[in-house]
């Protein structure tokens, strides 16, 4: 191997911290929705890393497990930007009002 | 020393999670989120890990970028170019974008990974498929009924009729 497992991990909490930023700063469904994505992408990306590095199988089963759950979880998320645009027009999570009591 | 491949995906990968985030457009946006999903897939290949790179990229970059590309578009025009943030809270969502960067980069610095190198050959795909049938098959049924039931979820979430379209729902 050429790369060392500290330059994927840092690679991966860059993205992490770029995911936490869109989470705390957007208040756009659909950019949170993003943010969540990376966040998820630098997980899978430190389970492939440390999966090659001890080496043990382990590492990329889980990351396939994680990927598609990921993809379960997108499903959802879209349904329900798309359920909430329809009762608000708008995709701005300040304006979602109906679980704020 | 990285070579000069990690350091142009690397580049790509962070540079199109931040574009993602931050272009005007949200239609650029997940088209750069589409461009981070795949510098991820190519990080996935120099990990020599090939199986889940395809996967990455057909689930990823094949599918749910372009469930999302829809979605984007069913907004209204004026929503899509609009950037709704918190004024307020931009320096400290960077400040802890920073923090967050900085504390973990020297914790793991400062741990012992920075001496792990591997010589050994990378794992052989064929030992993840008899994994994935023997050791985690109660694992691969549940969660193939656990995406059978949240995109029946969705799509039922979706179609619903008693909402209606200006305001509260009706039933």
């Amino acid at each position: 191997m050429v790369n060392e497992l500290v330059d994927f991990t840092l690679v991966s909490i860059a993205l992490l911290g770029i995911g936490i930023y869109g989470l705390a700063v957007k208040r756009n469904f659909i950019r949170m929705l993003f943010a969540i994505e990376i966040i998820i992408n630098a997980a899978n990306l430190n389970l492939v890393a440390f999966g090659r590095f001890i080496p043990e199988s382990g590492g990329q089963t889980l990351a396939l497990f994680s990927i598609a759950i990921a993809a379960a979880e997108v499903a959802v998320g879209l349904s329900l930007i798309i359920v909430a645009y329809r009762m608000y027009q708008n995709v701005d999570v300040a304006d979602f009002r109906s679980l704020r009591g | 020393m990285a070579d000069p491949v990690f350091v142009a995906l690397a580049v790509v990968t962070i540079g199109s999670a931040v574009a993602a985030l931050e272009l005007r457009s949200l239609v650029y946006g997940s088209i750069a989120l589409m461009g981070a999903l795949g510098g991820i897939a190519g990080l996935f290949l120099l990990l020599d890990a090939t199986f889940v790179a395809l996967f990455q990229l057909a689930v990823y970059v094949g599918s749910i970028a372009v469930l999302i590309l829809f979605t984007v578009m069913l907004v209204k025009r004026e929503l899509i170019f609009k950037k709704i943030e918190d004024k307020r809270r931009k320096f400290a969502g960077v400040a802890l974008m920073l923090v967050t960067m900085v504390a973990l980069g020297a914790i793991f610095i400062d741990s012992g990974i920075k001496d792990i190198t591997t010589d050994e050959p990378p794992v052989d795909f064929r030992e993840i498929g008899s994994d994935f049938v023997t050791y985690y098959w109660p694992a691969l049924i549940l969660m193939g009924l656990i995406l059978a039931g949240s995109v029946t979820g969705a799509l039922v979430l979706a179609r619903r009729e008693d909402i209606e379209e200006n305001g509260q729902r009706t039933s």
